[in-house]
């Protein structure tokens, strides 16, 4: 049973991301979005696919990982080695999804295969073993000769588009705000708010932190994969900690736990440095001032009416409160 | 209250964002530079991409640079057919993903020949992109052989085969040396390029290749485990198919290491002087590297350049910086046997493209032709440096 | 012998990184030990210290030690500075957010290096020199064997002082608990503070020796020894001094050594993958303090 608060959040969510594609749907057809804000769809696409799995590791897990671009990267080179060997063979219908379903696949392995060993470290040890992980998946693609090596691998189909995108994000948040929502989920977060206390009660540590690894693993995989098919070339050091980070900066500023956060926070973190390309010169130190800021103002506890602006229950208390025709404290 | 405080902050800052996305277009025209003025005639507006921020930017800046100075040339001379240029040039970070959204960008903001981008990855990515719009690409120094792989897409600088080929064919006619060895950059296409041309001819024609050594992005300052390797491995030339910034460090660490070998450099160390400062000059005594430009050429469009680019940037030009300058002087060229008056007439692209393979362009990286593959014809000089300056190999 | 031969000056080489390591690691360490965060900025601040030195030695002449003061002033001001505006607000605030601020620190300091300095590498000023030691056809560099005496100093008197004076004192009880701290009289305010001055004060010491070892700067210089230096740090076992030293050691030694007889092409994943397996084994890292969790 849900109760009718987790309903209707849910249904916010859904109603927000469909709105979204509604409306910058509607714009493109009228031909009122520029090339370069519709070129960046997918990019936004794929890094809420990115953002909201990461979540569910580092915010209702708990657990913080820093490799989520080296399942990311395996994903998309199984995708994409897919797309390249059946280009002629298949429909794009058929090998689109099926590519995105391997390359997701793969990436859960890769989630299982370093999961089991690893999820028993904790903190900055699981953080620093991650990022490991994810520099030495980089470092064995630029050493193997299918995948193009340094030099990129070339010729697969470009297949993302922002509809499929669209498509992709609502069965990703159909599939991880139920798991949250349910038994799993709440054994989940159990062990994030109280480990020992979780174990005592007979919840399987191991089994449910797997779990949510290698669910994030899988999106991660399959967003790689819609990154890879939306250029002419993958290169392997697109894939490097800096890109794990940012999907981490992403989380984070979401508020973690926050799957709506996330999704904003991912559309925000993609177009704030092309939105701040006029600057020239000083965009990379503008946009690190204004990540400084936006942490600052979003996690100090001096900005407290700002902090939970993202998360889901503010935004519902303010519903009721409207609906009781009351003013907010 | 607070928290609807909070939310109008929140969107105020997310529309902030998107109309900073959407004006963007109101503020070209600021990078072109002082020459970019247009009064009343018909401009044509090149797009240039290329890191200018993060790990590479030293090859986008130098491009730009040098873009820079070819069109505030062009334009102070009058333009071609009464047409001026206007460049504009964004940041990729080197990574393809970002170059395709600067390249859409550009495309807003009427860009009528590209650039393409500088590195090769992020040029192959908008190549795609730009066979698409069907618009004329010349990169300057995208040297990967997907990069020109459209009808529409040309480059200045060469293809890496060639130079790994064409170094162990130099090696081997001079007669400089038998045992080599190597140091490459395994996570650069460019080097990993040159590095298995040079390979592949070196065991045709007979050269021992004694200890190939590799290093990463990850890994590029200490060279200490490669430089043993090649010492104990007895080399006598070490050929360095990388950039000048690495090949500073190893000159240094060989020097610290004791190890007396030839070093044997392509266009990528171009800059090496630079790179490694005047107080360590005595170290690139005797070093060779094939280049089509040098800085220190005594011809008089180079030294103008050269004197042009230390005045407004107070640095000396790389090789990099002359191909972007090459560049935009065939953009011109190709515009001027056109012969069209702007970038609006009727079949504006691919007359520009059809020109590409008539004309002739006297650069600074060499005269230029090119076939319709995209490919420049140009020959590359082998330098030996002596007492800091560039000299003709067999000449110093 | 030959072998013999050619392995130790393999292992010294790897001293050589590892005792840079070591250096970097000292000041991130004691950061994160004191101050329970991770400062992503700190290969920065050695990026920052390294272009103090250049800057004063080069632009404006000054002597070689006046030059290292002024670096690790400038350092020092820095570094509290940046806990003063970007980390202090954000004390209470979950130590992931602490870090994303710290990757923006990280971040800024880079691009305004590379606005005011440009691109291009800078050579650093050989300000010092050291003659190499030679036995019997070996080399030990003289920056080597500097580097590693400074390292030993630095990590006994940062042992010593944590351990000994009453300002050590007042920081391992910070560590401990903020509240209780305070309520004990001492200014937490005033001991962070001290802690990244200190913290910064290192950096300029490792970026003085960076430069020296390795002769160039860029604005992109302090990065990559940054994360190696934080692998260090977790490798020894965060927040643990003597941990820093030996895990930053450990890490230039294996990477030269897998460099040198494994594969060049690897070296990196090699290194990753040792330090894996030395955290799955003991995941506190090599000198790491357990803790007993408690409900």
């Amino acid at each position: 049973m849900q109760s009718k608060k987790t309903v209707v959040s849910k249904m916010i969510t859904y109603g927000m991301v469909i709105l979204a594609f509604v409306i910058v749907f509607a714009l493109d057809q009228s031909g009122l979005i520029s090339r370069h804000m519709r070129s960046m769809l997918v990019p936004i696409g794929i890094n809420i696919i990115l953002a909201v799995s990461l979540n569910l590791t580092v915010g209702f897990l708990g657990e913080l990982t820093l490799g989520h671009a080296g399942f990311m990267s395996v994903g998309a080179y199984a995708g994409c080695l897919f797309s390249i060997y059946t280009a002629d063979l298949l429909p794009l219908a058929a090998r689109f999804p099926l590519a995105m379903l391997l390359g997701g696949i793969v990436a859960a392995v890769f989630g299982i295969i370093i999961g089991v060993p690893v999820l028993r470290l904790k903190g900055d040890y699981l953080a620093i073993v991650t990022l490991a992980f994810g520099e030495i998946i980089r470092s064995v693609i630029i050493n193997l000769n299918f995948t193009g090596g340094a030099s990129g691998l070339k010729g697969t189909p470009q297949d993302s588009t922002y509809p499929i995108t669209f498509v992709v994000i609502l069965i990703m948040l159909f599939v991880i705000m139920n798991l949250v929502e349910s038994k799993h989920g709440r054994a989940i977060t159990a062990i994030r708010d109280n480990r020992i206390a979780a174990e005592a009660c007979g919840i399987n540590i191991t089994y449910y932190k797997l779990l949510a690894f290698v669910v994030a693993a899988f999106f991660a995989g399959v967003a790689g994969v819609l990154f890879g098919h939306n250029y002419s070339i993958l290169t392997a050091g697109t894939f490097d900690y800096n890109m794990s980070i940012e999907i981490l900066v992403m989380v984070v500023l979401g508020g973690m736990g926050s799957i709506r956060g996330s999704i904003i926070a991912a559309t925000v973190i993609t177009i704030l440095p092309e939105a701040l390309r006029f600057l020239e010169d000083y965009r990379m130190l503008i946009y690190a001032v204004v990540l400084i800021i936006v942490m600052i103002v979003n996690a100090s506890p001096r900005f407290t009416g700002m902090r939970d602006f993202l998360s889901p229950k503010t935004w519902i208390a303010i519903l009721t409160k409207k609906n009781n025709g009351k003013e907010a404290a | 209250m607070k928290k609807y405080f909070a939310m109008m902050m929140a969107a105020v800052m997310a529309a902030a964002c998107f109309t900073g996305c959407g004006s963007s277009s109101s503020t070209e025209g600021t990078e072109g530079g002082d020459g970019a003025t247009t009064e009343g005639g018909a401009t044509i507006v090149i797009g240039g991409i290329g890191p200018l921020t993060g790990d590479y930017a030293t090859y986008g800046i130098s491009a730009k640079q040098g873009a820079e100075i070819a069109i505030e040339e062009i334009n102070e001379a009058g333009g071609v057919n009464g047409v001026t240029f206007q460049l504009l040039f964004e940041d990729d970070q080197a990574d393809p993903s970002t170059a395709v959204s600067a390249y859409n960008m550009l495309m807003d903001d009427g860009m009528d020949v590209s650039l393409g981008a500088v590195t090769s990855g992020a040029c192959i990515a908008v190549a795609e992109e730009s066979q698409q719009d069907g618009i004329l690409l010349l990169t300057p120094s995208g040297s990967q052989k997907e990069c020109t792989q459209y009808d529409n897409s040309f480059r200045i600088c060469f293809q890496d085969p060639d130079q790994g080929t064409y170094s162990a064919e130099f090696i081997k006619d001079n007669g400089i040396a038998q045992k080599i060895g190597i140091i490459y950059d395994k996570s650069n296409d460019y080097s990993v390029g040159i590095t298995d041309s040079f390979e592949a001819k070196a065991a045709e024609i007979g050269l021992e290749i004694v200890t190939k050594q590799a290093f990463t992005d990850q890994s590029n300052t200490d060279f200490s485990a490669q430089i043993q390797a090649v010492k104990d491995a007895g080399a006598e030339l070490l050929f360095l198919p990388i950039y000048a910034q690495e090949a500073a460090y190893i000159l240094t660490q060989a020097d610290k290491a004791g190890l007396e070998t030839i070093f044997f450099g392509v266009d990528g160390m171009d800059g090496i002087l630079e790179k490694i400062g005047a107080e360590n000059q005595a170290l690139t005594e005797g070093v060779m590297l094939l280049t089509p430009f040098a800085a220190d050429a005594q011809d008089e469009q180079t030294v103008a350049f050269v004197e042009k680019y230390k005045a407004a940037y107070n640095a000396t030009p790389d090789q990099f910086a002359a191909d972007g300058y090459d560049a935009i002087y065939t953009i011109a060229a190709a515009f001027e046997q056109t012969g069209l008056s702007s970038a609006d007439d009727e079949g504006f692209n691919e007359a520009m493209i059809a020109a590409m393979t008539e004309i002739t362009v006297d650069g600074l990286t060499g005269t230029m032709t090119w076939t319709a593959d995209g490919e420049p014809s140009k020959s590359a000089t082998a330098v030996v440096i002596t007492d800091g300056v560039y000299k003709a190999y067999g000449l110093e | 012998m030959n072998f013999l031969m050619s392995l130790i000056t393999n292992l010294i080489s790897g001293l050589s990184l590892g005792s840079i390591y070591a250096l970097i690691a000292l000041g991130y360490t004691m950061v994160y030990g004191i101050a329970k965060m991770l400062n992503f900025a700190h290969g920065d601040i050695i990026m920052v210290g390294a272009f103090a030195v250049i800057v004063s030695v080069t632009s404006l002449g000054l002597p070689p030690v006046a030059a290292i003061l002024i670096s690790v002033v400038v350092c020092v001001v820095l570094g509290v500075a940046i806990e003063r505006i970007a980390y202090k607000p954000l004390r209470e605030a979950s130590p992931l957010a602490v870090l994303i601020t710290a990757i923006g620190v990280s971040y800024f300091l880079q691009s305004l290096a590379l606005i005011i300095f440009g691109s291009n590498q800078y050579s650093f000023p050989k300000i010092m020199t050291f003659s190499s030691i030679t036995l019997g056809g070996l080399t030990l560099n003289g920056e080597t064997l500097t580097t590693l005496i400074v390292t030993t100093i630095l990590m006994i008197a940062l042992s010593l002082f944590i351990g000994k004076t009453r300002i050590g004192k007042a920081m391992r009880a910070v560590s401990e608990d903020k509240g209780a701290a305070e309520l004990m009289g001492i200014s937490v305010n005033k001991t962070i503070a001290v802690t990244f001055a200190i913290g910064s004060a290192l950096a300029a010491v490792a970026g003085l020796f960076y430069g020296t070892t390795y002769g160039f700067i860029n604005p992109y210089t302090g990065a990559m020894p940054g994360i190696k230096a934080f692998v260090a740090a977790v490798f020894g076992g965060i927040g643990s001094i003597p941990g820093a030293m030996l895990g930053g050691i450990l890490l230039g030694v294996i990477e030269n050594l897998s460099k040198a007889y494994i594969s060049t092409e690897l070296s990196d994943a090699i290194v990753f993958a040792v330090l894996i397996i030395v955290l799955i084994v003991r995941p506190i890292g090599l000198l790491g303090k357990k803790t007993n969790e408690k409900v």
